[in-house]
């Protein structure tokens, strides 16, 4: 399947409007903009009428695989289905027609809600202040990261380490090395958890903290989590948790209860964002008393009747995104909350972690489950019993494919050899979860008795098995007009 | 496996054979074939210091990405620039075109602790069961 770029469906010449004539007189950008800035050639832009683009783009949107046309197991990512009303919240236009540089008079509204859902997410995990800034989980990790450095340096420390388990997410040491951290990675005990004695033997007083998952991306509880921070505590080791996997415990119970000193939120995960095409996001960090002078700056403050931005701060690490975050992310999270409550937050939780223990029940005899005990929103088999018929976890996901299930994540975690890591989260139905157990079941027999199919699959798909060495060797990014074959090319 | 008799190794999957006074280091073929097809690789710059079981290589697949470790600490005096360019030689030929990078070291006794080919095979034997 080909479906052409729409620069290749330009036919110079071809319109969607036609403007009326400029009553204005036009003005000549070399007259009021420095030379360096002012274009010579024309952008080739596509030229296309709007029913076009309209085509264009929905059939592009007709290929798409996404949570509203599949079950979507995508493990760590928590593809749940994000109700419309979200976005018809987000729409309306007293949120969606507001300019950053409006005054805070005229957005009591959007202040209002900002200020809320800070107080929402602090109800949620414990944590005394957040900062709403960061723009995906990642960045909230960094912006962690930034507010650790500041609180050790502003007692006179320079710290030099974080700790991570070998199960944590891949982008927990990216950021602290990305930070100027040394990483020293943790190996995880028999039971997949943080074993204490390989912590007690890693804390010193170059550690400026331990950053952990919880759960773990083995899906497991830290049930030993209050003796872990407590370790960390006594060596003034700071605990910045992973966020990530936060749709395990809505309600349940708190990092901050657990002795966490800061985390980061993934609202676009737990708190319902379409994020499969990688965003927009939002990670907000969460903090205790003792961290929150170092937050970014603005944030949104309460006086009187009045909301206003609170602007100034000497410990603050500063800003970290324009303006005030992605906003629209923000809005649907605070929709989301405001329509599950309390009690809604607390059944979406256990939804997901009993539809996790379901699966792995009815799978575990299938695939094995190596650290095989009672699991949070998600537990993780490996196919390396299938390693004799040369299939991999890649090899079964792909061909889920064809039985219209989206893949589970592979080969991550890296503790487990060719993982298939799966999250069914709490949207899915005991029909649906069976359905993809029998899939599941019905591919790991194909591997065994004609593992070609499984080898080359997916076919039932609108491309068929990716070249993705090609891909990753040698990308081809950006299209030119000059490599095109298309003869309607623009050029210019 | 290929796994030559004339190589040092290491836990984590590197072999050194020594050249003169220096050290070359590369992946295993038991480590490529784990890896898949590697698609990025980041040698280390020429002159650089490192420490014994510190990250001093990157190496990218279609699986994931990987630290390639110091086997001893000491000096960096040539890093493999073709392999930077084309990753697909150390699948191809891990142990020839496929090097990575040489050290001067530092601590000479820490050589003489890096695993035989006879203790290697062993390890790479134990863990596939």
């Amino acid at each position: 399947m080909t479906t052409p770029l729409i620069f290749e469906r330009s036919i110079p010449g071809r319109r969607g409007y036609r403007y009326a004539a400029s009553d204005v007189p036009p003005i000549a950008p070399v007259e009021v903009l420095p030379a360096e800035h002012v274009r010579t050639t024309t952008p080739a832009w596509p030229e296309v009428a709007e029913f076009d683009v309209v085509r264009h783009y929905t059939r592009l949107s007709q290929l798409n695989f996404s949570v509203d046309t599949h079950f979507y197991p995508l493990g760590s990512c928590t593809m749940k289905y994000n109700p419309k009303l979200n976005e018809r919240v987000a729409a309306m236009p007293g949120f969606a027609w507001l300019h950053p540089l409006q005054p805070a008079s005229q957005v009591q509204g959007m202040l209002e809600l900002l200020h809320g859902l800070e107080q929402m997410l602090c109800a949620i995990t414990g944590m005394q202040a957040f900062t709403l800034q960061p723009a995906a989980g990642a960045q909230g990790e960094l912006t962690g990261l930034k507010i650790i450095r500041a609180y050790h340096q502003r007692r006179g420390q320079r710290r030099s380490t974080i700790l991570i388990p070998d199960s944590a997410h891949g982008t927990n040491p990216a950021s602290a090395a990305l930070s100027g951290f040394s990483v020293v990675q943790l190996k995880s005990g028999p039971d997949g958890l943080i074993d204490l004695n390989e912590l007690k033997a890693r804390l010193n007083g170059e550690v400026a903290a331990l950053m952990l998952t919880n759960p773990n991306t083995l899906g497991l509880f830290e049930r030993q989590i209050k003796a872990i921070t407590a370790l960390a505590h006594e060596q003034d080791v700071l605990i910045y948790m992973d966020g990530a996997n936060m749709n395990a415990l809505l309600g349940i119970c708190r990092p901050g209860d657990m002795g966490v000193d800061l985390l980061q939120l993934n609202l676009h995960k737990t708190f319902s964002t379409p994020h499969g095409g990688g965003g927009p996001g939002a990670g907000p960090v969460g903090v205790t008393q003792a961290l929150e002078p170092f937050l970014p700056l603005p944030r949104v403050r309460k006086r009187g009747r009045q909301f206003a931005w609170h602007e100034q701060g000497k410990h603050s690490v500063g800003r970290v995104h324009g303006w005030f975050g992605n906003v629209g992310v923000l809005v649907r999270a605070y929709a989301y909350i405001r329509t599950l409550g309390r009690e809604g937050l607390v059944r979406a939780s256990e939804t997901a972690i009993i539809n996790a223990n379901y699966l792995k029940a009815r799978l575990r005899g299938v695939l094995p489950v190596p650290y095989d005990q009672h699991c949070m929103h998600e537990f993780v088999m490996t196919a390396k019993l299938l390693k004799a018929q040369g299939i991999t976890a890649w090899d079964v996901a792909k061909r889920l494919l064809d039985y219209g299930f989206y893949a589970p994540t592979v080969f991550f975690p890296l503790i487990v050899e060719d993982a298939l890591m799966i999250e069914p989260t709490e949207t899915e139905s005991k029909e649906t979860l069976d359905q993809f157990a029998e899939a599941l079941i019905r591919v790991v027999e194909e591997a065994r008795q004609q593992p070609d199919t499984v080898k080359r699959a997916p076919r039932r798909m609108p491309v068929e098995r990716l070249d993705e060495v090609k891909a990753a060797r040698e990308p081809n990014l950006r299209w030119r007009p000059a490599e095109a074959s298309c003869p309607t090319a623009p050029h210019g | 496996m290929d796994v030559p008799p004339a190589l040092f190794y290491t836990k984590t999957h590197e072999w050194a054979k020594r050249e003169g006074a220096e050290l070359v280091i590369g992946v295993t073929a038991h480590a490529q074939e784990e890896l898949r097809d590697i698609v990025f690789i980041e040698v280390p710059a020429v002159g650089r210091q490192v420490k014994q079981g510190e990250p001093a290589a990157v190496i990218e697949s279609v699986k994931a990405a990987f630290d390639i470790y110091a086997p001893v600490s000491g000096t960096i005096t040539r890093s493999n620039q073709a392999v930077a360019k084309a990753p697909q030689a150390v699948n191809q030929d891990c142990y020839g075109q496929g090097w990575l990078f040489a050290i001067a070291p530092s601590q000479p006794e820490e050589a003489s602790k890096l695993l035989s080919a006879e203790e290697y095979h062993k390890l790479i034997e134990q863990a596939a069961h």
